[in-house]
C-alpha cells in the first residue's frame, strides 16, 4: 500500500502557512479518504482538513498549536505494517522559528512521536513590560500566527509559476491557482502541474527554507495586570496581518476612483417588509437587495465585472459577489457565487449562511476566493456614506451606507419624509472609466428604486 | 647631414608633363577639400572633417614617385593621399557624403577612405596605430619577394605614440620596404611640437633605429618628390625603410570644428605660413621655368574645378546606403 | 585516431596548415628559436624556417599590427600571444583594426588572422597572468572567438580558424595543455567555427561550460547522476558566433540551465547566454537560469584564495540542485 504524505493544504491563494488547531484523528487511528483529520487555522478561517488517502494515521509531525508552511509534511498515513521511516525521516515542515509547544511540566519539546496530542501551550509568564517585539527564548509562547513573510510580491494575486509550468498548465487546461507550488516561495513548477494534471498526489515541498515567522509578543492578558502602561503593542492576528499586507497592495498600485449616488429606498423598504411578512419566506436584508441589484447590473455592465490582467482585461460573464463581513478581529469576504442566477430569496439564504460561517470561521477555502465584485455595507453601524478599497483582482467594490429617513422635496417642492441610502462605487481606473462606473451605478440605483425588477 | 630644405638641389628644368601632373594634383586636392568644407557647412557631410589644405605638396610629391602597384596608408587626414593615389574623386566625395557609391559604401566616411584597386590601405583614425599595419604590409611584400613599397603617412602627433617606435624598430630590424613620411605640421591637434616631443627634429629619431632619415620642405613639391624617390629606390633595392620628415603647415583648423587660428597658434603665424602656399609657389616656378603657360594653368584650373563639381554632383545624386547594409561586410563569407 | 595532448594537437594543426598554405606564417614572442613559451610551436622553426616562424621583439601592439597589415594584403598570419593577458596591449589593434577593417572599407579588405595563445585561470600566476580573457573580445562585431576544450577540438578548430577569412581570437586553456585525447589523423579534419557540441546527454538540466569549467561540470554530472539528476552538458566551443540553436534545443529538452564560467560573473558569458535563453526559450524554463562564475575579484596568488576564486565542482552541483528543486542545496 502506498504511503500518503499529509501536507499543510493551501486553502487560500495567499496562504503561506497554517496552524493545526487540533487533530481530530490521533496516531494509530484508521483513516478513510475524506475523513476529517484535523482543523487548520488559516489567514482567514478555520478549516477542516480531509484525508486524501486511507490507512492508519501513523505519525503526526506537527502537533496541535504549531504552524507548518503550505506544502509541508504534517502527518503520514500508511498501512499499519508499512515502514514510514524514510518519509518521516525528512525534516518536519514546522514553520521555522516557531518553537514547539512544550507540555506542562516538561522542559523541552514533547516528543513528536508522543501518543498523546500535545497539551495546550503554557501561558506566558507575566511580564513587567508588555511592550516588546519578541519573547525571550525561554518563554513558552503561542506559536507565531503571522504568516511567514515570504518573497514579497507586488501583486498579491499573481500565481508564481515557472514559464514552463504556465505553458503546460495552459495546454492541459489546469488552473494554476488551484495548484500548490513546490518550488522556492511556492513557485508552481513543471512537476506540480503534471501531478495536478494526472491527479497524482501533490509532492511535498522540498527543502525550501522559509524565513522565520515572527513569534507573537506577549499576550494582551498581561495588560489588565498592568493598567499603568501608557500604551501597548498588540500582536497582529493572522487576519489583521493579512489585511495589513494586502490592502496596500490594492490601494497603492490600483488607481481608485469613486462614484457616489443616493438611492430612494422607499419602495424597496416597502417590498422588503411585505416579503419578510410572508410566512415561510427567508428573511431578506437591504443588503440582499443590493447584492441582487448588483448581480443583475454586472451582467449588463461587463466592464465593471472585470479584472485588470496586465496585458488584458478579464471580463467575467458570471457575477461572483464578495460580501464583506465584519469580524471582531478584522474583515472577511465570503463569495456568493453566480449571484446573477439566484433569486432574492436564495441570495438571502446563502448570504446569511456565509456570514454566519464566516463569523464562526468555518468557511471552506473555495468560499473565500474568486469574487468578481464586492459589496461592503456598513449601514448597520449607522455609517451614512463611505468608500471602500478594491480587493484585487476585482475591478470594483460597492460601499453601501445606512438607509436613513430624511426630509425630501418632491418636484413640486413639497416636503415629506423619505428613505435614502448612499452608495459609493470604487473603481479600478485601469479597467474602467468614470462614465462606465456611473452608468453601472445608475442601473443599480434604478433597480433598487424599481425593486419589482429584483423579484421577477 | 641629410639633404637640405633647399630646392636648389632639384633639377632646375621641370618637365611640362610633370609640372602639369603635380600642379593639377595639388589643385585637385585643394579644390576638393574647399568643396568638402562647403558641403560640411551645408550639413551634407557629418562627423569629423579634417582638411589638409596647405599640405598638398606632401601627398602629391610623395605619391608621384610610386608605381601603381605600390601601397599607401594614412591617417584620418587622408583625402589628399587617397586622391593622389588615383581614387575617383566622385567616389571619395560620395564617401564623405555617406552615400551608397562611396569607396566604402558610405560605411567609412571621411576618416576611413579605402581603395583596394588603387592600393590605398586606408584612413585610420587611431593616432599611430596604422604604422604597425604599414610594417605588416612591408612584411608581406618581403615575404612574397616582391619589389613593391608602401608609403605610410602620419602626423607629428603620432611620434610620441609607442606604435611609432615599435613600427620603426620592427621595420628596420627586419628590413621592411616602408617609407614612413611624417607630415610635420607643427601641431598635434592643438599641442605644439615643443609641448609634445623631447626631440623636435623628428627625422633624427630614425637614427635611433638605424634607418635612413631626412627632413624635407613639405611646401616644396619637387623637394618632397626628390627625397621620397630616393627612399623608394632604397626600399625597392633591399627593403631598407626610411623616415622622412616633411615640414609643412595646415592652413585650416584641426577639423571643421576648429577655427584656423585658434588659441594654440596666432593669426599672424597662419598668415605668415600662407606665404609658403605650396600651390602658389609651384605655379610660380612652373611659369617661371616655362614648363607651363598662364593659359595651361587656367585650363588646369578649369578642368580641376569641373572634376570637383562633378564629384559633388555625383555625391549629391548617390542614394543613401540601404538599411540592410548595416549588417553586411562585418564578416567575409567563406 | 592518435592519442595526443592538447598542446600536440595545436602543434599538429599549425604544422598541417603551414604545409598546406604558403600564405600561413606564425609570428610572436619566442615562437621560433625558443620553441614556444608553452611549446605549442615546438619544432616549427626547424621545419619551416625563420621566414615563416617569426620571432618578434616584445611589442604586442607592433607585431599584432604587422599581422593585420600582412593579412590586409593577403597573408594568413597566426599571431601568438605568449599568454592572452598580453593581448590587452594589442587590444586597439584587434578591436579597432582587425575587427573593423572589413566594415570600414565596405568589404574591400578582410583580415584573415588568428590571434592565439593560452588564457583562463592558471596555477598561482596571480592577477596579471591568470584570468579569463574572452570577455574582452566576444563583445566585438567583426571578431570570432574560440575556446577549445579537448585535444581534438583544439586541432579541428585551430585549422578552421586559420582557414577562416576573418579575424579569429583563439584562446587556448593554459591548464589543459597537458590533457590527452583522441585526435583524428586526417589532415583535412576540421571543426566548423560556430558549432557547439553536446558533451554529455541528460534529461533534467543543461549545464553550459567550456575549457576548465567543462571538466568541473563533467565531474559534477557524474556525482549528480548518483543523486538521480541527469545532466546534459553543452560546450559552445565558439563563443562568437555562438551556436544558439544547439543551446536552445537542449534547454527545450531539459527546461533548466546552469552556466559555468571561470571569469568574473558581471556581464560575463553567462549573462549573455541567460539573456538569449530568456528571450528565446522563456516558456520552456522551469527555473531561472543559474550562473556559476568566478568571484568578482582579480585572481589572487595564495593557493586557497585561488581555489576560492574559480568555481568548483561543488558549486556547480549546488546550482544544478537549485534549478532542479532538489534536496540538499
Amino acid at each position: 500500500m502506498a504511503v500518503t504524505r499529509v501536507v499543510m493544504p493551501k486553502l487560500s491563494e495567499a496562504m503561506e502557512s497554517g496552524k493545526v488547531i487540533k487533530w481530530i484523528k490521533k496516531e494509530g487511528d484508521r483513516v478513510q479518504g475524506g475523513d476529517v483529520l484535523a482543523e487548520i487555522e488559516t489567514d482567514k478561517a478555520d478549516v477542516e482538513m480531509e484525508a486524501f488517502g486511507s490507512g492508519v494515521l501513523r505519525k503526526i509531525l506537527v502537533p496541535a498549536g504549531e504552524r507548518a508552511e503550505v506544502g509541508g509534511l504534517i502527518a503520514v498515513i500508511a498501512d499499519a505494517n508499512e515502514d514510514v521511516s524514510s518519509v518521516v525521516g525528512g525534516a518536519p515542515a514546522r514553520a521555522a522559528g516557531a518553537p514547539p509547544a512544550p507540555s506542562p511540566g516538561e522542559a523541552g519539546a514533547p516528543s513528536r512521536a508522543d501518543e498523546r496530542a500535545p497539551a495546550a501551550p503554557k501561558m506566558p509568564q507575566r511580564e513587567e513590560f508588555v511592550t516588546r517585539t519578541a519573547p525571550p527564548p525561554e518563554a513558552a509562547v503561542a506559536p507565531a500566527e503571522a504568516p511567514a513573510p515570504a518573497v514579497p510580491s507586488v501583486d498579491g494575486e499573481r500565481v508564481k509559476a515557472s514559464p514552463l509550468a504556465r505553458k503546460i498548465a495552459a495546454q492541459a487546461g489546469v488552473d494554476l491557482r488551484l495548484i500548490q507550488g513546490s518550488g522556492p516561495g511556492g513557485r508552481v513548477i513543471r512537476r506540480d502541474v503534471e501531478a495536478a494534471a494526472t491527479g497524482a498526489a501533490r509532492p511535498a515541498l522540498e527543502a525550501v527554507p522559509a524565513p522565520p515567522a515572527p513569534a507573537r509578543p506577549a499576550a494582551p492578558a498581561a495588560v489588565a495586570a498592568a493598567p499603568a502602561v501608557e500604551y501597548e503593542d498588540v500582536a497582529l492576528s493572522s487576519m489583521r496581518a493579512m489585511i495589513a499586507r494586502r490592502m496596500p497592495l490594492s490601494k497603492a498600485p490600483v488607481p481608485h476612483f469613486y462614484v457616489t449616488t443616493e438611492v430612494a429606498m422607499d419602495r424597496a423598504w416597502e417590498l422588503r417588509e411585505q416579503l419578510n411578512a410572508m410566512e415561510g419566506s427567508p428573511k431578506i436584508s437591504v443588503n440582499d437587495f443590493v447584492i441582487r441589484a448588483c448581480a443583475i447590473a454586472l451582467l449588463q455592465h461587463p466592464n465593471v465585472n472585470a479584472s485588470f490582467q496586465g496585458e488584458t482585461v478579464r471580463v467575467w460573464h458570471r457575477a461572483h459577489i464578495g460580501i464583506a463581513v465584519a469580524l471582531d478581529e478584522g474583515l472577511i469576504t465570503p463569495v456568493l457565487r453566480d449571484a446573477h442566477a439566484k433569486s432574492l430569496g436564495r441570495i438571502a439564504v446563502e448570504a446569511r449562511d456565509l456570514a454566519e460561517r464566516a463569523r464562526a470561521r468555518k468557511l471552506r477555502a473555495q468560499e473565500m476566493s474568486g469574487a468578481t465584485f464586492s459589496v461592503s455595507n456598513l449601514g448597520m453601524f449607522g455609517v451614512t456614506e463611505f468608500s471602500a478599497i478594491i480587493n484585487p483582482p476585482e475591478g470594483a467594490i460597492l460601499a453601501v451606507g445606512a438607509v436613513r429617513r430624511i426630509p425630501v422635496a418632491d418636484e413640486a417642492g413639497q416636503l415629506s419624509v423619505g428613505r435614502r441610502m448612499a452608495m459609493t462605487l470604487s473603481c479600478d481606473h485601469r479597467v474602467m472609466d468614470g462614465a462606465m462606473g456611473a452608468r453601472f451605478l445608475a442601473d443599480v440605483k434604478r433597480l433598487l428604486e424599481e425593486p419589482l425588477r429584483l423579484v421577477v | 647631414m641629410a639633404k637640405t630644405l633647399n630646392h636648389q638641389d632639384v633639377a632646375p628644368v621641370i618637365e611640362p608633363a610633370l609640372a602639369r601632373k603635380l600642379l593639377s594634383q595639388m589643385m585637385l586636392i585643394r579644390r576638393f577639400e574647399e568643396k568638402a568644407a562647403e558641403a560640411y557647412a551645408l550639413g551634407k557631410i557629418g562627423g569629423f572633417l579634417h582638411l589638409s589644405i596647405g599640405e598638398e605638396a606632401v601627398a602629391a610629391g610623395a605619391i608621384s614617385v610610386l608605381r601603381p602597384d605600390d601601397y599607401a596608408i594614412s591617417t584620418y587626414r587622408e583625402h589628399g593621399h587617397c586622391l593622389a593615389k588615383g581614387s575617383d574623386p566622385k567616389r571619395v566625395m560620395a564617401e564623405l557624403y555617406g552615400r551608397r557609391d562611396g569607396l566604402s559604401k558610405g560605411k567609412g566616411g571621411s576618416m576611413h577612405l579605402f581603395d583596394k584597386t588603387h592600393g590605398f590601405l586606408g584612413g585610420h583614425a587611431i593616432v599611430g596605430a596604422h604604422l604597425p599595419l604599414a610594417a605588416g604590409v612591408g612584411f608581406a611584400i618581403k615575404y612574397r619577394g616582391e619589389d613593391r613599397v608602401i608609403v605610410c603617412f602620419f602626423g607629428d602627433g603620432a611620434v610620441p605614440q609607442g606604435e611609432f617606435h615599435e613600427a620603426l624598430n620592427i621595420a628596420s630590424l627586419w628590413k621592411l620596404p616602408v617609407i614612413f613620411i611624417c607630415e610635420n605640421n607643427r601641431y598635434a591637434m592643438g599641442t605644439a611640437l615643443e609641448r609634445a616631443l623631447a626631440e623636435t627634429e623628428i627625422y633624427k629619431l630614425g637614427r635611433s633605429y638605424r634607418m635612413p632619415c631626412e627632413p624635407v620642405d613639405g611646401m616644396d613639391v619637387l623637394a618632397v618628390r626628390d627625397v621620397v624617390a630616393r627612399a623608394v629606390e632604397r626600399a625597392r633595392a633591399d627593403g631598407t625603410p626610411s623616415l622622412l620628415e616633411a615640414r609643412t603647415y595646415r592652413f585650416r583648423g584641426h577639423s571643421m570644428r576648429d577655427p584656423a587660428a585658434a588659441v594654440y597658434r596666432t593669426k599672424e603665424e597662419v598668415e605668415r605660413e600662407r606665404l609658403r602656399d605650396p600651390i602658389v609657389l609651384f605655379r610660380a616656378r612652373a611659369l617661371e621655368s616655362g614648363a607651363l603657360t598662364e593659359s595651361d594653368v587656367a585650363d588646369l584650373e578649369k578642368s580641376v574645378n569641373d572634376t570637383v563639381d562633378e564629384a559633388v554632383a555625383f555625391a549629391d545624386g548617390s542614394p543613401e546606403p540601404p538599411e540592410e547594409w548595416l549588417l553586411t561586410d562585418i564578416y567575409k563569407k567563406d | 585516431m592518435a592519442v595526443m595532448t592538447y598542446r600536440e594537437a595545436l602543434n599538429q594543426a599549425l604544422r598541417e596548415e603551414l604545409r598546406r598554405d604558403e600564405r600561413v606564417f606564425v609570428i610572436g614572442e619566442e615562437v621560433g628559436l625558443y620553441d614556444g613559451a608553452y611549446k605549442v610551436t615546438q619544432g616549427l622553426l626547424k621545419e619551416f624556417g625563420a621566414k615563416r616562424i617569426v620571432d618578434t621583439p616584445i611589442a604586442e601592439s607592433g607585431f599584432t599590427g604587422v599581422g593585420i597589415g600582412a593579412a590586409m594584403v593577403g597573408l594568413r598570419p597566426v599571431v601568438e600571444m605568449m599568454t592572452f593577458n598580453f593581448a590587452l596591449v594589442a587590444l586597439d589593434q584587434i578591436v579597432n583594426a582587425a575587427a573593423k577593417l572589413s566594415y570600414m572599407s565596405g568589404g574591400q579588405f578582410n583580415v584573415p588572422i588568428v590571434i592565439r595563445g593560452p588564457g583562463g585561470p592558471a596555477h598561482q600566476l596571480a592577477a596579471q597572468h591568470s584570468q579569463s580573457m574572452e570577455v574582452y573580445f566576444y563583445h566585438v562585431p567583426g571578431l570570432k572567438v574560440v575556446r577549445p576544450s579537448t585535444p581534438a577540438d583544439a586541432k579541428g578548430l585551430l585549422k578552421s580558424a586559420i582557414r577562416d577569412d576573418n579575424p579569429v581570437v583563439f584562446i587556448e586553456s593554459e591548464t589543459l595543455y597537458g590533457i590527452k585525447g583522441e585526435v583524428p589523423d586526417d589532415p583535412d579534419f576540421t571543426i566548423p567555427l560556430g558549432q557547439a557540441v553536446v558533451r554529455r546527454e541528460g534529461r533534467d538540466v543543461t549545464v553550459i561550460a567550456y575549457t576548465g569549467m567543462l571538466y568541473r561540470a563533467l565531474e559534477a554530472a557524474e556525482a549528480l547522476e548518483k543523486e538521480g539528476i541527469s545532466v546534459e552538458i553543452v560546450d559552445p566551443r565558439t563563443l562568437r558566433p555562438m551556436d544558439v540553436p544547439t543551446i536552445i534545443g537542449s534547454v527545450r529538452k531539459t527546461h533548466r540551465v546552469v552556466v559555468a564560467e571561470a571569469g568574473a560573473g558581471f556581464a560575463g558569458m553567462g549573462s549573455e547566454i541567460s539573456a538569449f535563453i530568456t528571450e528565446q526559450a522563456f516558456d520552456d524554463l522551469d527555473a531561472p537560469v543559474e550562473r556559476v562564475t568566478g568571484a568578482n575579484a582579480p585572481m589572487p596568488y595564495a593557493k586557497n584564495l585561488e581555489r576560492a576564486k574559480t568555481p568548483s565542482k561543488e558549486k556547480i552541483m549546488a546550482a544544478v540542485r537549485r534549478v532542479c528543486y532538489a534536496n540538499g542545496s
